[in-house]
This record gives structure tokens, sequence and C-alpha cells, in this order.
């Protein structure tokens, strides 16, 4: 077994979702290498090369790879897998994963797994399907690459601690011209990103969510400041999204972001089967609604029929109450 | 130049999903079907690209077995001019749903091809980004808007991405996969219920198309998820804050 890791890296180390994935592989057992593309990339280099259990650091550093589209990125790792030949190849399946894999898998004529969230043996899978409603226990055949995303929130992210030092090496011209030559008819033009100190929705230790109840942007404020005492993350379900109370990239659920954090609080949100594909392998989950039979209080560890106006402010006083 | 559409027939996505006892797969006989609620984004795309003389005539695709009719009738209703059924009793995953997109991509020569970012039943979230690479043509996935620039020569895609949003200038042909916030669908009116059922459905076959359908990736099994054990109700805010504190200690 040898995997190869596509690595997503942000600010001069590798993102949170790819230390996910590094565990993911890390259960195939075997050699594992990752794969750094962009323009830049020597300080995300040194920063992977600490990462405990990786054995090489494959570099691609070229202007064209800066903004990581995914024609260039696909040609180049298919480029890498057809000189290198690795028995698996992750990416996380975040927007950057499953944009770029399955993309680089048509051209290794190879049907990818998707979001896999148990590794059972080097050919064997688990991945939900439906909406996390049924789990789907796969094969891959017994030749060639076997290709997969890897559910970020059901592998923990790697400690932070440096305790290895991998080599780094730069792909070679033959594999960087695969990227570099092709000729893509994609541009990027720009990105709108949503700036926030607080951490990550996919990695957060508590998330804290508002559905349509809270009946406006404004009152999501009462949201944040919860999260912020709580070190958490603010998410959201599609209604609120929809009524437009927070940007896009907070919906949690099946066609949003999945987490599964240690205290997951649902605010004024019904619990629709979309909805609780994002959250509802939390460790613990708790929920503020009116209605009493709203689905969400069938998944919930602790349920409080309540107004949410009410509630989360004597939250806030009471969780502050014990900080003291 | 025509768009077409791909469109998936699914398990409604307000039905209640059932594993089978003998863990095969998730019971679908007697179970409401619709079309994906992607697909349906897509479709409307594509009309609205019609509407705006960007498209001539905006074909919709469905593979599967002859039930899958349905669902090109309901695009056609919706707008769609003409549909293109590929029909097989095969399991269909990605990778051949989007060899056979490409054979039609290549009969029909569109300037666009339009699907769903995922169908909710498999939730791959592959079958657009395949086609491109098959086709060698510029993908822009996750699509929340859709501009053409001056001469129809390229398309501007805003993509929804982690954290925020992203925009690609894409040079046509290209393959565009829908997300949430595209639009909103237009429901079919009934005459064109009636109109649609005049419209024609072209139907072929894999072995006309000639590419080898057969799962790539074996179903060992489908279950049941693990249960959450039932929780509480408490009955105030201090009672919550002491159960997350000294029960599930996540305080």
């Amino acid at each position: 077994v040898t995997t190869l890791v596509v690595a997503e890296h942000k600010g001069n180390k590798l993102g949170a979702d790819t230390l996910s994935a590094i565990n993911a592989a890390k259960s195939l057992g075997g050699d594992i290498s990752i794969l750094l593309a962009g323009e830049g990339v020597q300080p995300a280099a040194q920063h992977a090369s600490t990462v405990p259990g990786i054995s090489k650091v494959l570099t691609a550093d070229d202007a064209v790879l800066a903004k990581g589209t995914a024609e260039s990125l696909a040609a180049l790792l298919v480029a890498v897998q057809n000189r290198r030949s690795y028995t698996h190849i992750a990416a996380p399946s975040s927007s950057f994963g499953r944009n770029l894999l399955p993309r680089a898998a048509a051209q290794l004529d190879v049907q990818p797994a998707s979001d896999v969230t148990e590794v059972i043996d080097a050919d064997t899978f688990v991945r939900p399907i439906y909406a996390g409603n049924a789990v789907q226990t796969i094969r891959f055949p017994a030749e060639g690459p076997r290709l997969f995303t890897v559910r970020t929130s059901a592998f923990p992210a790697e400690p932070a601690e440096a305790s290895a030092s991998a080599e780094i090496e730069a792909v070679t011209q033959e594999e960087l011209a695969a990227a570099k030559e092709m000729d893509t008819g994609s541009e990027w033009v720009g990105q709108d990103v949503s700036t926030s100190e607080r951490p990550e929705l996919g990695s957060a230790k508590v998330v804290i969510s508002g559905g349509r109840a809270l009946k406006s942007a404004e009152n999501f404020q009462m949201l944040y400041d919860l999260a912020d005492q709580l070190g958490g993350a603010v998410g959201a379900s599609r209604a609120a999204v929809d009524a437009g109370f927070c940007p896009n990239d907070m919906q949690v659920g099946q066609t949003g972001k999945v987490v599964a954090p240690d205290l997951y609080i649902a605010v004024g949100v019904s619990g629709a089967i979309q909805h609780l594909a994002g959250m509802k392998d939390s460790k613990c989950i708790v929920a503020i609604n009116t209605d009493p039979d709203c689905p969400i209080f069938q998944v919930a560890d602790y349920g409080l029929v309540m107004d949410l106006f009410e509630a989360i402010p004597s939250l806030g006083k009471e969780i502050q109450k014990h900080a003291k | 130049m025509p768009t077409p559409i791909a469109v998936k027939r699914v398990i409604d996505y307000n039905a209640r999903v059932r594993v089978k006892a003998d863990k095969s797969g998730v019971e679908t006989a007697n179970v409401k079907m619709s079309m994906n609620p992607f697909c349906e984004i897509a479709v409307e795309e594509a009309l609205r690209l019609k509407g705006k003389k960007l498209a001539e005539e905006v074909v919709a695709v469905s593979l599967g077995p002859k039930a899958c009719q349905d669902q090109i009738r309901t695009a056609m209703a919706m707008g769609a001019d003409r549909g293109i059924h590929v029909l097989t009793d095969t399991e269909l995953q990605p990778l051949a749903v989007a060899k056979l997109l490409a054979k039609i991509a290549e009969r029909e020569t569109p300037d666009m091809f339009l699907l769903g970012k995922q169908a909710i039943d498999d939730d791959c979230n592959q079958t657009g980004q395949m086609l491109a690479a098959l086709l060698s043509w510029p993908q822009a996935t996750f699509a929340s808007k859709v501009e053409m620039e001056a001469g129809n020569k390229r398309a501007v895609v805003t993509r929804e991405v982690d954290g925020g949003l992203e925009t690609l200038r894409l040079r046509l042909p290209a393959v565009v996969t829908t997300d949430l916030r595209l639009n909103e669908p237009r429901y079919a009116t009934l005459p064109n219920i009636m109109k649609a059922k005049k419209k024609p459905i072209d139907q072929l076959t894999p072995e006309e198309l000639g590419v080898d359908v057969a799962p790539r990736l074996q179903t060992v099994k489908v279950e049941e998820p693990p249960k959450r054990k039932g929780g509480i109700i408490v009955k105030s805010v201090e009672e919550l804050v002491d159960k997350l504190r000294n029960e599930a200690k996540v305080l």
C-alpha cells in the first residue's frame, strides 16, 4: 500500500481537512506521501514534513498552480500517478477535494469513492448515502488505483506538534509540464471569502447553529456572542441561509458542511433530514425550540422547549456564572 | 447550439428511506420518486439561458430504467424542448454516467452541459467533474451564478466554496454543476404538462453508444446508520448547563 494525499494548504500550513485525510490514509497502513501544489509552497511543505507518519512531501511549485483550478491540478495529479503508481489517492472531501478528485479519477478511468467515513481494508470502504440515512460498504476492484475523498469530520486532525521530518522532493519537470502545458480554458477571476476570527466550522469543538426562527441577520449576533464565549463556530440551516440571515458557507447539512463537534447547539432549527445529515454524528446535541414535536428533539441529547430569544441570553449568563 | 442537462430519478427528498432486510440496498418499490432537486435547478438554469437567447435548445437527458422517462417528461413540462433517454437496467455509477453523457455531448455539440452538483441518493458529487474530464472541457462546480460574456464564448461562474465564493471565467463549451442557491426552479403548469407529452424523446442504449456501464465499485452491503440514544427534555437553562457540565462534560 502506497498512498498519496492531495493536500490543501492555507497560510503556509496544511489545512485541518488535509490532516484528517492523512489520518484516514494512516488507517490503510503503508507508505504515505503528500502532494502540495501551488505557488510558493515551500513553507507549507516544511509544515507537512513535520506531520507524523509522512514519508515524503512532493511539491509542485508554479504560478500556473497558484489558484488551484481543477483542470491544471487534475493534469498534475494524473502525471504524478502515471509516474509513481500509488495504490491509493486520497483527498479531503472539502470543496477543493470534491472539485478535483473526480476529474483526475475519470482521466485515470477509475470510479472513486466519495466522503469515506471508515476504512475497512485496503479495498473496502464505508460511506454514507441518502443524506446519511443509510451506510454503504463498497469494494474497489482488485486492479487499479483506489481514489477516494475523506469525510473530514469522521477522522481526527493530526496533532499539531512536530515530531517527524519527511523528505521534501519537487515533482519532475515532466510532471509539472503536464499542468503547465494544459490548455485549461479556465481562468480564476476572484474570490469573496468570509473572514472570521472564530474557529473553522468543520473543525470547531463547539458549533451553534441557527434556523429560520432567528428571524433576522441581526438576531444571529446572539449566536456569535455565545459562540465566542464558548470558543465555537456558528452554523446555519438552509432556511436561515435562504432567508439571507447568514452566508452560504455557514450551511450545515447534506449539501453544506458536515460537522461532528463535541457539542452542537441547534437553535430554532426544526431538524429536516437534510440538516440532520450534516450534524447527527456530533457527540452531544442540544436543541432549543418552542415546538416540542419538531424532529430535532429526536436526535438531541438535551432538549429545551423554550423561546430562543429568552433561552440564548440566559444560557450565556448561566455559562458565564460557572466560568467565574 | 443546444444546452443539454442531465436529470436523475431519485427517491423524493421528503420520503423516508428504508434499508432492505437483506442489506442489498435501499427499498425503492412503492416509494415516491422525483427529479433530483439539484437537477431541477440545472433545468431551470438552462431554461433561463434559453429565455435570454443564450441557448438555442434545451435537451433533457436521463439514464436508467424505463421509468426515467417520467423525469424527462417533467423537465419537458418545465420547458425543455426534447429528451434523450439512455435505457438500461444496470446500476449506473458516476463514471459510466459521465461516459454516456460524453457520447451524447459528441452528438449534440452543446455549448454547456448543466448537471446538479450531486444526486441526493448516492451523494457522490462526481458526475459533472468526470464528464468535464472525459471531454477535456473546463468545469465550474457548485455554481451559484452563471453569466455569459458578450459574444457567448465564455461563461463567468460564481462557485460556492468552503469559506465563501469564487469566480471563474470558462471558455465554452464547459460543464457547470448547480448548487442550491443558483435559482428557484419553476413549477410546470398543466398546459405545459400536456404539451410535454407531445415532445420527442430519443431512446438509446449504452451498447449503441459503445459504453461499458458495468459497475466498478461493488456494493458489499447497505445498512441502517447507528441510532442515537434517546435524549431528555430539560426544564430550564440552569438544568441544561448543569447537564452539559456534569453529565455530558462538554462545557
